[in-house]
């Protein structure tokens, strides 16, 4: 700032002095040089720079120093325009950080643009706003949680790696699955940071990998391709999940899954192609010398059928529907997955997608035609019906002519190379020269390729000898040296003709091609090449260096094959040779001075020289440029480049024997399996049951637009499962699909519209929530058969699984709670009995020792994982875990948080106890630590229900607290206040008698306590509020807790 | 064309673009351990001159020098259309788009699909044509700030964010006259504080809560014609390309589902991702929750076996004289018969030979023009009638004592017929679930020469 100053001060001097010599009357030879100056300045950038220079950045600190937003605002918007514009603004970054907390949401979005842009270079002061974003880490709107880890992550300084690490970890287990899909790219960020940080980011890669939000699966994925791509073991588990999920998922996030799952499904599956062309290959391979046992080993694999396994189907499968996208990127993603993983039978499909693409921009069509050129070379099948779609048009860009042409060329085969022929005449006579010389390329290499047309293309590209055009004439004369070459049959009268047009010529490639012709088939023009010989020596100081090699070549051969008339002749260009300038004609000179001319010294070879000259030389191999670019995966940059970019990883071959497949196994499912089994065991199928199931599913798809997507994916996963390698598993996979989804049709519409409408939908599933209940009610009195078909179960659990991930959007926040309070009450009734499935807990993943964490706000992330292990078991596990998430902060006082999840027998199909313990972090900081597994399991969890009402009776007197409290109209519904409760004090719910009486239940952490909490409705909108509690304590200050909750709206 | 653009100051000279900023170009975090670096980790906007306006960083920040390997590049490429969209540099990969006479650069470091690239840049190019009317340099230059904004959220670490139109129109408003007084009297800000209720959901193109008065759905089913027509009037290849543009703007959370008189005819389709793609395979019916406002439903191509009804053929006569500084030129257009409807809106573009200086022409319908420079012709004919054919006939001038021209131009032709889906697609019905208001719907046709060229 004072630099900056002293330099203002200045300026006004000099401005001064100029002032007065305005007055001094010697106005122009004072002012000519600044102004000059400034007028350049001004002709390159407006006047900007003198802005600058005078007053612009003093300016901006005042006004950002200004207590108007306004004036701020204006300030970082310039400043942005000149970070936008390249320009230095550095020196403002005491003054811009200082708004780092700003309320006003724009300029915090404007300084953040600034701090990430100049961070790096202010490290110290930089240190000044992470306070800010640490703050903003816990905020409770999500958007600003997700864009300070954002912000945070992006700079550069690796003083507060430990904060970033620290900062990723609570961010990967949040509840928005926006800020994990942050917490993901947060990952690459430290990591290119700091590597040294590798293996805590792969924990939480790993954690993250096993997210169900389609939201989060292609960051994550991104960020394991980053830091970890050699990991595949890490993908395993979660390999069926990402293919079932990844029609969901955004296009940028497809594209490098799809990538990704291209690597592991090479290293996992062995070939496809086996039996397509190796069979017929083994077989004529048999060698002689092969002892007869590995015959038989030989034969024994081909006689192994192959069969593909379900997974590798599964990808193929899933991956389909997307050669639809309107995203060039995964089209071209999924292109080359069939094209590297899929049998050769059905890589057939992608090209009809392909040829589509060609109709985008430019650049898209470039890369695409880039790959179908090396397709096309070795599938010439999967484009010939499209052929059509590669001709070209005058107004194609010329890079994009030269593709086209080149997989027509690719292509060509007996039956469409007349057509193709005609197509390449107008071609030829474009007036782009450079594509019609590429065009005479590739009539050249057709006629290679097909031998039955070569002699009509060389007898059109002799007739394009006459052309007017030099280039065209001169590629003409190049490719028909190569096809006589290929071509030992006489074509002397083609020689003799192009050594006519040797005089018009004056390509040096061309001359230099019609020369080595003449000498290389000189016995075939004896009267014509001495006659070349003599001209060419003439002309032979003038020639291009190419020319004169091939003059002296020329000379070379004569003199072996018709020394009497040219001896005199070839010594003349061979002294001419030898005072050339290049040392190449020089050396070239004496070399075959001393090869041919018979004297003393030259050795042995001399007699050679005539087979040394003229052997028999092998002809040139017309070959396509993109032959050698299929070493490289398709739709990559560094197949587009061919060359290896930095960070390309390679392709791996098919594994000769399949890794086991049973690593993709995830252990839910197994684990589903055995309380399935167990369910089955002890409880009988009820009927109504089925109901309850829809409407739960019906729920997951108001969350889920596309839940029966999902929902059929996670159906076929099973089966696949099911019918283990069978190969027609896909077949009726794929049938079930269609009618699961046929049936959810009618649901699906209904669903749609109430996720539309949060309130309505609200209410609506209100409303079947009741009816529901009432039918189940009216049905359970009347039989006393279990739950449902124990594979209903299962898969109902799974879907609600799958509807996890969003149940924390918020939507389906009030609903679940509902849903919970429901099943509750339902169980109520026979809840006391049920005490022998109570007991069997040991299914469950031990809960970690609840460590207090008074410091953590957000649920601990072994709590977390812990959480997602019971994931499967019960939904509202993740219902209670999601609405936790919603307190706001200042009552984030939870710390853990133990969840149980007690299987019920008859016809309740299960029942969820939430224990929550709570703790205000008042003055008195009740700590935190929950009810140990152990000690949950002694005291046999389901006596809590008795304990509700037992106990209550037991604390009565002191032990009581209560009060009565108006209840704002809003609040009257059971629904309202026990989510209102649960947010406010993390009670669990107890189910209690009476629709107006609403019981919780929580223990306190030290002491292990209990806390019994009613509330009972009354009329004319009042309530009692009773707890009970032997630690009185804590309930009057529970009391006061909940009183404004109950009372508020 | 480079030609006619005067060359700009950046590569008069030019030392060795590495050489030049090595301190910049490599902080020094980086020296330790390079780290790669995955995606797109820079954009620099360049006009056609060759200036770089707009610069972003999502990583560390790349000078500016780098572009001069695109400069190089530019300059040898024979036209702006030549520049090759890939560009390998020592430390980094260019992979460029070229959209409404600007440049986009994009910077990158290690392998990535190119197609991913391109297909962003051109999203962003969308985006500010959406946000801003047009993608033009002063537009950017303009809204310097918004770009900002817009590319920040677009984009995280060099990998896209959120790049539907509808959540970043609830993220960052776009400018409007309006809004921009509101603001300066209010105070109120362009950015949205909350996250746009489609970034979480399963339909993150649809934003929620949206109010209309009065409740419609557009549908513009556009068909284009490719086609390549021989000299003798054969057609060599011809193809229809069809998209279905819609405009909906339908309260609440419609569930429509579009469904067609003959969907067979739709050979290769590709969609908009808010269409179910099972209903289509099992029932060939679009069902789909919409996005708010105007979007591509989807584009099909009509399968190659149905012979493609050529709607114009062109008689045509040119002829360039040997010896002789001059030509003929002779051009008919007619309608084919059987159309029932008017072909209106032709323009015909011809790239003349480079020998060629000067056109006399006349037409009897509509106006020519001939651009001396780019030798481009253009006749604007306008609305074609079958009584008197549209022509245009005269002189060609040559420059003197160069070669006549091997090859006689190919034309290419522009028509638009209304109310014609040229392949036969009709749409059946259009039925709306979840809402309970009657929409307005409405389908219209048209049918355009895409790629139509006639050779000659």
């Amino acid at each position: 700032m004072e630099q900056n100053s002293t330099i203002l001060g200045k300026i006004i001097e000099v401005s001064c002095t100029i002032k007065s010599a305005f007055k001094g009357g010697n106005l122009e030879v004072t002012l000519k040089p600044y102004v000059s100056v400034e007028e350049k300045r001004l002709a390159d950038d407006d006047y900007e720079y003198m802005e600058q220079y005078f007053s612009l950045n003093e300016d901006l600190k005042q006004m950002l120093e200004s207590s108007k937003d306004s004036a701020k605002l204006d300030a970082m918007k310039r400043i942005v325009g000149m970070i936008a514009k390249g320009k230095n603004a550095s020196e403002l970054f005491p003054a811009v950080v200082k708004n780092v907390a700003s309320k006003n949401i724009e300029i915090k979005k404007l300084v953040y643009v600034y701090l990430m842009r100049y961070a790096e270079e202010q490290q110290d002061l930089a240190l000044l706003s992470i306070s800010t974003f640490q703050r903003a880490l816990k905020d409770p709107n999500q958007l600003i949680r997700a864009s300070a880890l954002r912000v945070l992550s992006s700079i550069r300084v690796p003083i507060i790696v430990p904060i970033m690490m620290l900062a990723i970890k609570e961010a990967s287990s949040d509840l928005s699955p926006y800020v994990r899909k942050n917490a993901a790219h947060a990952i690459q960020k430290l990591y290119s940071l700091d590597p040294e940080q590798k293996e805590m980011l792969i924990e939480v890669i790993e954690k993250l990998l096993k997210d169900r939000s389609t939201l989060v699966a292609g960051s994550v994925v991104m960020a394991f391709e980053e830091v970890c791509p050699d990991r595949i073991d890490l993908i395993h588990k979660n390999y069926r999940k990402l293919c079932n999920l990844l029609v969901d998922v955004e296009e940028w996030g497809q594209v490098v899954i799809i990538h990704m799952l291209t690597r592991y499904a090479r290293t996992q599956f062995i070939s496809p192609w086996k039996t397509d062309d190796d069979i017929v290959e083994e077989h004529s391979e048999n060698n002689f010398y092969e002892s007869d046992e590995e015959q038989k080993e030989k034969d024994r694999n081909v006689k192994k059928t192959y069969t593909m396994d379900p997974d590798h189907r599964l990808l193929l499968r899933n991956t389909k529907p997307l050669l639809q996208s309107r995203n060039a990127a995964v089209v071209m993603a999924v292109a080359q997955l069939y094209w590297h993983l899929a049998p050769k039978s059905e890589a057939g499909i992608v090209s009809k997608s392909l040829v589509r693409l060609l109709r985008s921009n430019r650049e898209v069509q470039y890369i695409v035609l880039q790959n179908i050129a090396t397709m096309s070379i070795q599938r010439k099948g999967m484009f010939e019906p499209y052929l059509k779609s590669f001709y070209v048009r005058s107004t194609d860009p010329t890079m994009i002519k030269t593709l086209k042409l080149e997989i027509l060329t690719n292509l060509a085969n007996e039956a469409n190379i007349s057509t193709l022929l005609r197509e390449f005449q107008t071609y030829v006579k474009s007036q782009d020269k450079q594509f019609a010389a590429a065009t005479i390329q590739a009539i050249g290499r057709c006629a290679t390729n097909i031998t039955e047309v070569t002699d009509t293309c060389l007898n059109g590209l002799v007739c394009l000898l006459s052309n007017r055009d030099e280039t065209v004439v001169a590629e003409s004369v190049v490719v028909i040296k190569k096809l006589l070459q290929t071509q030992p049959a006489h074509h002397g009268e083609i020689i003799k003709h192009m050594a006519k047009l040797l005089d018009n010529i004056t390509v040096p490639v061309a001359r230099a091609s019609i020369l080595w012709l003449i000498g290389e088939y000189c016995e075939r023009v004896p009267k014509i090449a001495p006659d070349v010989l003599r001209k060419t020596a003439k002309s032979f100081t003038n020639e291009d260096d190419l020319v004169k090699l091939q003059i002296l070549s020329l000379g070379a051969k004569l003199y072996l094959t018709n020394s009497k008339q040219t001896k005199l002749l070839t010594q003349y260009v061979l002294n001419l040779g030898k005072y050339d300038q290049s040392y190449d004609i020089r050396d070239r000179t004496r070399f075959i001075r001393q090869l041919i001319v018979p004297n003393e010294k030259s050795g042995a070879l001399s007699k050679y020289a005539k087979k040394i000259f003229l052997a028999q030389k092998p002809a040139p191999l017309l070959e396509s440029p993109f032959k050698d670019r299929d070493h490289f995966q398709l739709g990559t940059l560094s197949h587009t480049l061919n060359s290896r970019a930095t960070g390309y990883l390679e392709l791996s071959d098919w594994p000769d024997v399949a890794p086991d497949p049973a690593v993709r196994n995830v252990e839910v499912a197994e684990s589903a399996k055995e309380w399935t089994a167990i369910l089955g065991k002890t409880k009988k199928e009820k009927p109504t049951e089925k109901f309850y199931s829809e409407s739960e599913e019906e729920e997951d798809e108001s969350a889920s637009t596309s839940a029966t997507e999902s929902e059929s994916g996670s159906e076929s996963e099973k089966e696949d499962k099911e019918e283990g390698s069978s190969d027609e598993s896909s077949a009726s996979s794929s049938s079930s699909e269609e009618s699961s989804d046929s049936e959810s049709d009618s649901k699906e519409s209904i669903a749609k519209k109430a996720s539309g409408a949060v309130k309505e939908s609200n209410a609506e599933e209100i409303k079947r929530k009741a009816k529901g209940i009432s039918k189940t009610r009216n049905t359970s009195s009347s039989s006393d058969t279990a739950s449902s078909s124990s594979e209903e179960s299962s898969s109902d659990s799974k879907s609600v699984s799958d509807s996890r991930s969003d149940s924390d959007s918020g939507k389906s926040r009030s609903a679940t709670s509902s849903k919970k309070e429901e099943k509750t009450a339902q169980d109520r009734k026979t809840a006391s009995k049920q005490d022998v499935f109570l007991l069997d807990l040991d299914d469950f993943h031990p809960v970690t020792t609840p460590v207090a964490v008074p410091t953590a706000a957000v649920l601990s992330p072994s709590l977390t994982a812990d959480l997602e292990g019971l994931s499967l078991s019960g939904s509202s596990v993740i219902d209670s875990a999601s609405s936790l998430g919603d307190l706001p902060l200042s009552q984030w006082v939870l710390t853990s948080v133990i969840l149980l999840r007690l299987p019920v027998s008859s016809y309740a199909r299960r029942m969820i106890i939430s224990m929550l313990t709570f703790s205000p972090l008042s003055e008195n900081c009740f700590c935190l630590s929950l009810c140990q597994r152990k000690t949950l399991r002694r005291s046999k969890p389901a006596s809590l229900l008795y304990t509700c009402s037992a106990t209550q009776g037991m604390l009565t007197g002191m032990n009581e607290t209560s009060a009565t409290i108006a209840v704002a109209p809003q609040n009257s519904t059971s629904l309202v206040i026990i989510e209102k409760v649960v947010k406010a004090a993390n009670l669990g719910v107890v189910p209690s008698g009476q629709d107006n009486i609403h019981r919780f239940a929580a223990k306190t952490v030290h002491s292990g306590s209990l806390m019994l909490v009613t509330v009972e409705l009354k009329e004319s909108s009042t309530a009692q509020l009773i707890i009970n509690t032997e630690k009185t304590v804590i309930g009057s200050v529970l009391l006061r807790e909940l009183k404004p909750v109950l009372s508020q709206g | 064309m480079r030609g006619s653009l005067p060359p700009a100051e950046p590569f008069t000279f030019q030392p060795h673009p590495e050489a030049r900023d090595i301190r910049r170009e490599l902080p020094r975090h980086r020296g330790k351990h390079r780290q790669r670096q995955k995606m797109i980790h820079s954009l620099f906007l360049i006009n056609c001159s060759g200036d770089i306006f707009l610069e972003k960083h999502w990583k560390s920040v790349v000078s500016q020098s780098v572009c001069d390997y695109f400069f190089e590049a530019q300059e040898k490429a024979i036209d702006v259309e030549n520049v090759p969209p890939v560009i390998s540099t020592p430390h980094h990969y260019l992979i460029s788009i070229y959209r409404d006479k600007i440049f986009f650069v994009s910077v990158i470091q290690t392998e990535v699909p190119p197609l991913f690239v391109i297909e962003f840049l051109h999203r962003v190019a969308d985006t500010f044509q959406d946000y801003f009317g047009e993608c033009s340099e002063t537009a950017i230059k303009d809204n310097v700030v918004i770009v900002y904004e817009l590319l920040e959220e677009m984009l995280d670490n060099g990998f896209p964010l959120a790049t539907e139109s509808n959540i970043l129109k609830e993220l960052i408003k776009p400018p409007t006259i309006l809004r921009s007084v509101v603001n300066s009297i209010t105070g109120s800000s362009n950015v949205g504080d909350t996250l746009p209720t489609g970034q979480l959901s399963n339909i993150p193109w649809r934003r929620a809560g949206v109010k209309y008065t009065n409740n419609e759905a557009y549908f513009d089913v556009i068909e284009e014609i490719d086609a390549i027509i021989d000299k003798s009037g054969s057609t060599v290849f011809a193809e229809i390309q069809g998209v279905i543009d819609s405009c909906i703007k339908l309260s609440g959370m419609p569930d429509l589902s579009l469904s067609f008189m003959n969907p067979r005819l739709l050979d290769d389709v590709s969609f908009h991702p808010c269409i179910r793609f099972k209903r289509w395979e099992s029932e060939r019916v679009l069902s789909f929750i919409p996005p708010d406002g105007n979007f591509r439903l989807i584009s099909y191509r009509v399968s190659s076996q149905n012979l493609v009804a050529i709607p114009v053929y062109v008689k045509h006569m040119i002829s360039f004289k040997e010896n002789s500084s001059s030509g003929r030129f002779d051009v008919t257009i007619g309608p084919k018969q059987n159309m029932g409807k008017t072909v209106e809106g032709v323009v015909m573009t011809v790239h003349m030979p480079k020998a060629v200086l000067n056109m006399n022409l006349t037409a009897t319908q509509g106006s020519y023009t001939f651009d001396p420079v780019t030798k481009v012709l253009t006749w604007d004919v306008g609305k074609i009638t079958p009584q008197k054919l549209p022509n245009l006939k005269g002189i060609v001038n040559l420059q003197s004592g160069a070669p006549k021209p091997e090859e006689n131009p190919s034309l290419n032709i522009q028509f638009k017929i209304q109310q014609l889906a040229i392949s036969g697609l009709k749409v059946n019905r259009l039925d709306m679930y979840g809402e309970k208001y009657k929409p307005f719907k409405g389908v219209k046709y048209i049918t355009k020469a895409g790629k139509f060229q006639v050779r000659t």
